[in-house]
């Protein structure tokens, strides 16, 4: 079967369809958020000691930060579609990412801020993965702010586009700079990930919390591409049919 | 295109003469910040030698971001940057001469009284040697990327602030190397170079790419 | 030298101005564009002169869009909008000489004089700019018509503020310009009387 994908480039066909898939992408997150914390809470061992139950946070805390910068490179992927293709439902999906890759970068902090509290005994520290976080949040900010302080739609689309892209830019060179404040001596980085280190039902249990945290991801990014859409459509005949309404 | 370069520069440097206030409001506002830290955190000559390269940083972005506000606003609201976007010489060189003006008018000043930031915070020559040179390199990195903020934000309201918000995270980076470099200049047998090196890297960069960015914000702004 | 348009279709915020349009204007043509206010004229001005993209059609020179030619055709062309483009602090000479280097003219200072005293700011031309009426201001602006050679003028109601006789001479500017194969888009109330060439009307309905 060959899908004509520029087909669903239009809002008017894009629309119904991604109306069928949220309940789809909403009952998928329910269901793997409850199966995924269950197991990390109750059938994961004891990894450190019945002391460090706190540890358990990480399968919310470690989803919730690489959701905060896939969508912004999903959201810069949809700007940058939208400035080549001159797109508006690629910009539509840009905006809409926005408040969803806010609200996970500010959750990562925040269960971060916790989980610091109870393991090195302080809510925030200079550490720079938790300062480069802070700035990614600013930048998701930014975007929204400038985003909405444009009243042309099309203007406050490719401007908002414009800056994430060089937030984009930006983003790898302020995490080296926060993670090597002293160039002389940055031969020695910050230790790397360590998933291979981690005991693999851990690990899983993290991986059905990401795709939770991604069905969830969908699921609002979708409501919120259909109020954009009604909002920004509302002249147009094919949504005047829809509803019933005269904008 | 040396012409048009020139041109504008001169453009912006005659401008600014005829209303120096632009100018010496920014100018003031450096000293002034920081004039009062330290009526603010106290005396102690140690801490102030300590706390000296971060506020004079923090002043010189603060600084340097109120005086972007202005670089394409007045442009903007006279017409004469549609002349700009529509004359057919390469819109990066306009760009590059307007930001270098603005450089001149409002960075540079900042270099050259950094000395008595130095006699505030009980530096010595050598610190505030380094001081000057760190500033030298940072401060037009400030304005190259300060510029896109202010070519997104044109003709908004409060556009000053949201700038602010645009802009402030992506100073990071000099502020921690221009900070880190005076600091670092204070501890014995410590170098320097690695980080006026990146600066440098830092600068090169930012000429070649921010203009692209600024030019095509400015082409958006102007729909 | 041809400017085409083809189904060409703006938009204003979330509205549509104008879809479809069709129009074409040639050597020694001069093109009126009407409406009411609001109907998207100088949105499609804007359009021609490249500072603002279509949301749908092309717009072409010769064969080519105008959005690829980019600064070749842009040299082809001289805009007057809204605004003068002027600087206030800056007098009529200064800016008729940035004005000109912008735009590639390589104008003596005595055909820069000349240019202004022809406009009628004889005396006024050392003044910064922003101490002139807006007739003299208006004048100012279009001083640069004299001086470049771009055959293609794209003028959004250029008599706005002008008095009778400045009214008269800028008929006489753009007749000229098109009686010498020159072309001219403009928006305004005002007819310009011709003695050749061609008068084209472009009718927008919102």
């Amino acid at each position: 079967m060959k899908i004509n994908w520029f087909k669903y480039s239009a809002p008017s066909n894009f629309y119904p369809v991604i109306g069928k898939l949220i309940p789809f992408f909403m009952f998928f997150a329910i269901v793997l958020s409850i199966g995924g914390l269950y197991w990390g809470f109750f059938q994961t061992p004891d990894v450190l000691s019945d002391q460090k139950q706190y540890y358990r946070i990480i399968f919310i805390h470690v989803p919730a930060a690489w959701m905060s910068m896939w969508l912004y490179a999903v959201m810069v992927g949809w700007a940058v579609i939208g400035l080549i293709f001159n797109t508006r439902l690629s910009y539509m999906m840009a905006a809409a990412i926005a408040p969803t890759g806010a609200m996970f970068t500010f959750l990562s902090l925040w269960t971060g801020a916790f989980w610091g509290k109870t393991s090195w005994g302080t809510y925030w520290d200079w550490d720079p993965r938790m300062t480069s976080e802070l700035m990614l949040l600013f930048v998701y900010i930014g975007y929204m702010a400038l985003q909405s302080a444009i009243d042309d739609t099309r203007r406050a689309d490719q401007a908002a586009a414009i800056l994430s892209l060089v937030g984009l830019v930006m983003l790898p060179i302020i995490y080296f700079s926060i993670n090597c404040p002293n160039p002389a001596e940055c031969s020695s980085l910050h230790q790397g990930s360590s998933t291979q280190q981690i005991e693999t039902n851990i690990l899983w249990a993290m991986l059905v919390m990401t795709i939770a945290f991604w069905a969830y991801a969908f699921a609002v990014i979708f409501m919120r591409v259909r109020n954009i859409i009604l909002q920004r459509e509302r002249h147009t005949k094919w949504l005047q049919n829809l509803t019933g309404v005269k904008a | 295109m040396f012409t048009v370069f020139k041109t504008i520069l001169g453009r912006d440097l005659t401008l600014a003469m005829r209303r120096k206030t632009d100018i010496l409001t920014t100018f003031f506002f450096f000293v002034i910040v920081i004039s009062i830290f330290p009526l603010g955190v106290g005396f102690d000559k140690a801490m102030l030698q300590k706390m000296a390269p971060g506020i004079a940083w923090i002043a010189a972005l603060l600084a340097s971001m109120i005086a972007l506000e202005r670089l394409f606003a007045s442009d903007y609201e006279d017409g004469t940057l549609e002349q700009m976007l529509l004359s057919h010489q390469p819109l990066i060189i306009i760009v590059l001469a307007k930001v270098f003006a603005h450089w001149l008018l409002t960075g540079l000043p900042l270099v050259l009284i950094a000395p008595l930031a130095g006699l505030q915070y009980h530096l010595s020559g050598d610190e505030v040697g380094i001081m000057m040179l760190t500033l030298l390199l940072g401060t037009p990195i400030l304005s190259l990327l300060g510029a896109i903020g202010a070519a997104l934000t044109l003709g908004l309201r409060g556009g000053g602030v949201l700038i602010s918000v645009l802009i402030l995270p992506l100073y990071v980076p000099i502020l921690i190397y221009g900070a880190g470099a005076v600091s670092t200049s204070m501890e014995a047998g410590s170098n320097v170079q690695a980080y006026l090196l990146l600066l440098g890297a830092f600068l090169i960069l930012a000429l070649f790419f921010t203009p692209w960015a600024t030019a095509a914000a400015l082409r958006i702004a102007s729909e | 030298m041809i400017l085409k348009i083809q189904n060409l279709s703006c938009r204003r915020g979330d509205r549509l101005l104008f879809e479809n349009l069709d129009f074409q204007i040639q050597s020694g043509e001069l093109l009126f564009i009407e409406g009411h206010n609001g109907c998207g004229k100088t949105t499609l001005l804007k359009t021609l002169v490249t500072l603002r993209r279509p949301d749908a059609g092309v717009v072409l020179w010769d064969k080519q869009s105008i959005f690829k030619l980019a600064d070749e055709y842009r040299q082809n062309l001289v805009w007057l909008g809204h605004y003068n483009g002027l600087k206030g602090d800056l007098t009529a000479l200064e800016n008729l000489r940035i004005a000109s280097v912008l735009n590639g003219i390589d104008a003596s200072e005595e055909a820069l004089w000349d240019a202004l005293k022809t406009i009628g700011l004889y005396g006024f031309e050392d003044l910064p700019t922003t101490v002139l009426s807006q007739g003299q201001k208006r004048r100012a602006a279009l001083s640069y018509l004299l001086l470049t050679k771009a055959p293609l003028w794209i003028l959004d109601e250029p008599f706005s503020a002008l008095d009778v006789r400045a009214v008269d001479m800028l008929q006489a500017i753009i007749a000229g310009h098109v009686e010498q194969g020159g072309m001219v888009i403009l928006t305004t109330h005002q007819e310009v009387p011709l003695t050749s060439g061609q008068v084209k009307r472009l009718k927008l309905a919102a």
